[in-house]
């Protein structure tokens, strides 16, 4: 393994010292623990045993597999995306850190090589922590190394850990609420996920109580060819509110690597989940090769009244995006919002957007997607709002821009729109056009370089989606945006 | 003769087999030959009845079309001889001074029809404007609309015998050129693959109406309209589904357009228990210029399926796609629209909209305007909408005297007329915004839903 850059990029990072290049593109020496590559039933089991889950979860996983084995269950074709069939004999399905088999009580336990990675992406734990009030539960690789903040945390009896030792810890809670929104037999990837998925993020809000800090995951993909499957779970109780915030970076890779994520997230009776999701992975080089590919399902249910799922995102990486952050309105009242940035750049591509399934009264969802398309970049809004009989008084509102920076890429708008009560009122808007010609001249007789005026004009663009996200991400969004652009124009 | 292969898609259908079999031969090569292309394609495709992963009929099923088994009888041009050109008169619009064209039970019936009133080129049966007109079977018949596109399509392909060929010369005005598609009443369900071809040559000008009419009975109407649009042409259309209360109607209609050319359309869906209006337009030249309006207005358990493409293939063209329904009762309607702009159609302008005034609990509309653009310096822009009628306005209206009914009825129509008002062509506005006021649901409009009131 090679390392590549010794710098710490963080927040602070001037755009002079980054260039266009993938700079979180390094990998570290850290002793893995993986089991050989291919998917068996006896790999759902080493993995179950592994973790020392108990039956019911074994039991949910094998039925998971045993879905996703059947000949007729293949992978959905419906994407505008493109790529080779994918092996899924050739993966590995488990890795975790060695050193973490003991299992760190605190941060100084956590291997030093591990903190020294975090400090690359920019978190370092501690600092953070304390100056961001961000509790951060760091995924590297599958295994949870570190949480912070518990004791906070645990004095507002939020519960806040790695999925594995929720399944440890809270099986009741996991147990119920475990597929009760994203069911194994979803979609292939989802399948694919229930039965191998290795950990995650599981949140907890008691009711009535509004989660006094930020929750925060960092993902990781570390080992070669270690396709990481992450399931999250997020309950809110009766009243209840938490922010929480996924910032996602992936170290350069040869070989394009799978991501089948799945997030489910429950809001009871009048709770708030505001979701915000960063997702910067590795989007392949210059010419395509490579990458990430991010087939990840995520869904919100609103099960209760007056309840409200907020789903942001802003999706720079990856050469492939297969996502569609969902809101099942099913109480009365209930809200649910999506709001997105998504751009490609040289040859990746991505099909994305939301679902709002309308079901209770006076359900109301806002939908407001934003797509800058450039190089050789392709995509795709894909949505579906869906009005039932019973959702009386139902409202969506719907925006998909899309701004094209040159001449040979493309975005595309697919909204699918299913009105079956006509109480229900709703409105789609979508426009397309590129950088106006018009505003360029006018900031460059300003003086402001063309590159300049570019990204200034798509900050623009897209600043609404910004304003959605907490603080530190909105910065760190819009730096993203212009190393990702940077060498497009000019 | 071909032979029919022992294994295809087409055994599902032993019908079809038969009639394709029992089919006379027809005596204009083009014909024959697309009706083998056709055929061949049917047995490959079968009928769009899948579910899963069927992207063009995702929301419409066609089970219903493929299980009724049809009966074909091979008929004669003129063989209705009970029916009348005031028969005729009464149900479809019809003005002296057009040429009318009545196609009955797929066959020209050149009894119903007014010959050459006035208007330059030919207007005729299918076979007979392909003979006198080589360049409309070589360039038009089957190659706008291919077989191999639809299954629908390729069937049409198969049981190609008569229909309507128009060919206008350059720089002539055709004039008004009425086709009306008349189903007579059988006691079999029967099915009629009636076809439609237009060609107008640079800087010609035509103004087109196809009005499909039927009766109260089951039967279908499988019909393919392929238009080619000359440089400079314009090409005004008009199509009015008027079908009966229980007939399968499904549409296939191809526009291909040069360089500078105009085409306006205006699609009028008020009938057929299952309507589906396939229309593909191709800006094939520069600087072309199409405006697609439609209306659809369905009750009881009507389904009414438009699915538009428009594709910029040239720079410089200009799309307008604007559709409106008014859906009442258990009905259904379907909107799917996709705007493609290729890869070097620069300074493309497109909009398309879709609105949707539901007015009953039980309606459903499912639209998808979908836009995919290669191409980056575009103007492009959809929208889309559905509600029923607002509240507010009515009870502006009925502070101001109107009753209820009278203020839903105003509303209503004034919705239509957005539509009903870009007819250009006058007697047909007349005409259809009459026949539109008859047909407002009076059942629905006691009481808008969930009102105050």
């Amino acid at each position: 393994m090679t390392t590549q850059a010794q710098r710490v990029i963080s927040r602070d990072t001037t755009s002079e010292e980054l260039d266009s290049d993938y700079q979180w593109g390094f990998t570290i020496d850290i002793e893995q623990e993986a089991i050989p590559k291919g998917l068996s039933e006896d790999v759902v089991r080493l993995i179950a045993a592994k973790k020392n889950e108990p039956q019911w979860m074994l039991d949910w996983r094998l039925k998971a597999f045993r879905f996703w084995s059947r000949q007729t269950y293949t992978e959905p074709t419906w994407a505008n995306i493109e790529h080779p069939p994918i092996d899924y004999q050739d993966m590995h399905y488990y890795a975790a850190p060695k050193s973490a088999a003991d299992g760190p009580q605190s941060l100084d336990e956590v291997d030093p090589e591990v903190l020294e990675a975090f400090d690359k992406l920019g978190i370092p734990l501690e600092e953070q922590a304390r100056l961001a009030g961000v509790a951060v539960d760091a995924v590297l690789d599958s295994v949870s190394v570190a949480t912070t903040y518990q004791e906070q945390l645990e004095k507002a009896g939020v519960i806040f850990c790695s999925m594995s030792e929720a399944i440890q810890n809270h099986p009741d809670l996991v147990q119920k609420y475990l597929g009760s929104v994203v069911p194994y037999a979803d979609n292939f990837y989802a399948t694919l996920n229930s039965a191998v998925f290795s950990d995650g993020s599981f949140a907890y809000i008691p009711p009535g109580v509004r989660c006094p800090i930020e929750l925060m995951t960092y993902f990781r993909i570390n080992q070669a060819d270690s396709g990481q499957f992450e399931r999250t779970l997020i309950v809110a109780d009766e009243g209840s509110y938490v922010s929480y915030l996924e910032g996602c970076t992936a170290p350069m890779r040869k070989t394009s690597q799978l991501h089948a994520a799945v997030v489910e997230l429950v809001a009871m009776e009048g709770a708030e989940i505001k979701y915000s999701t960063l997702q910067n992975w590795y989007p392949g080089d210059r010419n395509g090769e490579g990458g990430v590919y991010n087939f990840v399902t995520k869904r919100g249910k609103c099960a209760g009244a007056d309840s409200k799922i907020s789903w942001t995102q802003v999706e720079t990486g990856s050469a492939i995006t297969w996502k569609y952050p969902s809101v099942i309105l099913q109480g009365d009242n209930s809200v649910g919002e999506f709001y997105s940035v998504a751009l490609v750049n040289n040859w990746q591509q991505a099909d994305t957007g939301t679902k709002m399934i309308h079901m209770g009264k006076n359900t109301r969802s806002t939908i407001v997607a934003k797509g800058i398309s450039a190089g050789q970049g392709q995509q795709t809004y894909r949505g579906l709002v869906k009005i039932n009989p019973s959702a009386k008084g139902a409202r969506n509102f719907t925006q998909c821009d899309s701004l094209l920076v040159g001449d040979k890429c493309g975005a595309h708008t697919v909204p699918y729109i299913e009105v079956k009560n006509p109480t229900a009122q709703m409105e789609h808007e979508a426009t397309t056009s590129k950088v106006s010609d018009d505003q360029l001249f006018y900031l460059q007789q300003r003086g402001i370089g063309v590159e300049d005026a570019h990204f200034m004009i798509i900050n623009g663009f897209c600043r609404g989606i910004f304003q959605e996200l907490p603080f530190e991400f909105a910065m760190e969004a819009s730096q993203l945006l212009k190393v990702s652009l940077e060498g497009t124009v000019g | 003769m071909t032979t029919i292969a022992p294994k295809s898609v087409a055994d599902d259908f032993p019908n079809y087999v038969a009639a394709y079999v029992a089919q006379r031969a027809s005596n204009v090569p083009a014909i024959q030959e697309m009706r083998e292309r056709g055929w061949e394609a049917f047995n490959n495709l079968g009928l769009p009845t899948a579910r899963r992963g069927n992207e063009p009929w995702k929301y419409t099923n066609a089970g219903p079309i493929a299980r009724q088994s049809f009966t074909y009888s091979d008929v004669s041009p003129g063989s209705d001889d009970a029916l009348a050109i005031a028969d005729v008169q009464g149900i479809a619009p019809w003005q002296p001074d057009w040429r009318t064209l009545v196609v009955v039970d797929g066959a020209l019936a050149p009894g119903l029809s007014t010959g050459n009133v006035a208007g330059a080129g030919i207007a005729t049966g299918l076979a007979d404007a392909v003979l006198a007109d080589p360049e409309l079977g070589a360039t038009v018949l089957g190659s706008l609309a291919t077989p191999d596109e639809d299954g629908f399509a390729a069937l049409n392909a198969a049981f190609a015998g008569d229909g309507v060929g128009i060919s206008v010369p350059a720089g002539t005005d055709a004039g008004v050129i009425n086709v009306v598609y008349l189903t007579t009443g059988r006691e079999q369900p029967r099915a009629t693959h009636p076809r439609l071809l237009i060609s107008a040559a640079p800087n010609s000008h035509a103004t087109v109406i196809e009005t499909f009419i039927g009766p109260d009975v089951r039967y279908l109407t499988n019909t393919v309209m392929e238009t080619s649009v000359g440089e400079g042409a314009s090409v005004e259309h008009y199509r009015l589904l008027l079908e009966g209360p229980e007939a399968y109607h499904v549409g296939v209609s191809r526009v291909v357009q040069q360089k500078d050319s105009t085409f306006s359309s205006v699609a009028i869906a008020h009938g057929a228990v299952l309507g589906r209006n396939d229309f593909g337009i191709t800006l094939a030249g520069t600087g072309a210029e199409c405006m697609l309006n439609g209306l659809y207005l369905t009750n009881g358990d009507q389904h009414i399926d438009n699915y538009i493409n428009i594709d910029h293939a040239e720079p410089y063209g200009t799309s307008r796609l604007f559709y409106k329904g008014i859906l009442d009762g258990r009905s259904r309607a379907v909107f799917g629209g996709n705007v493609t702009v290729r890869k070097h159609a620069q300074k493309t302008d497109a909009q398309q909209t879709d609105k949707n005034l539901l007015l009953s609990e039980e309606a459903e509309v499912d639209s998808k305007p979908s836009l995919l653009i290669y191409a980056d310096d575009v103007k492009c822009g959809h929208g889309a909408t559905a509600g029923h009628i607002d509240e507010d306005v009515v009870f502006y209206m009925r502070s101001r005297g109107l009753d209820l009914p009278t203020a839903s009825r105003l509303l209503i129509h004034a919705f239509a007329s957005e539509i009903i008002d870009t007819v250009a062509l006058e007697p047909l506005r007349e005409y259809l915004d009459e026949r539109f006021r008859n047909a407002i649901p009076s059942a629905s409009i006691a009481l808008p839903i969930g009102g105050r009131s």
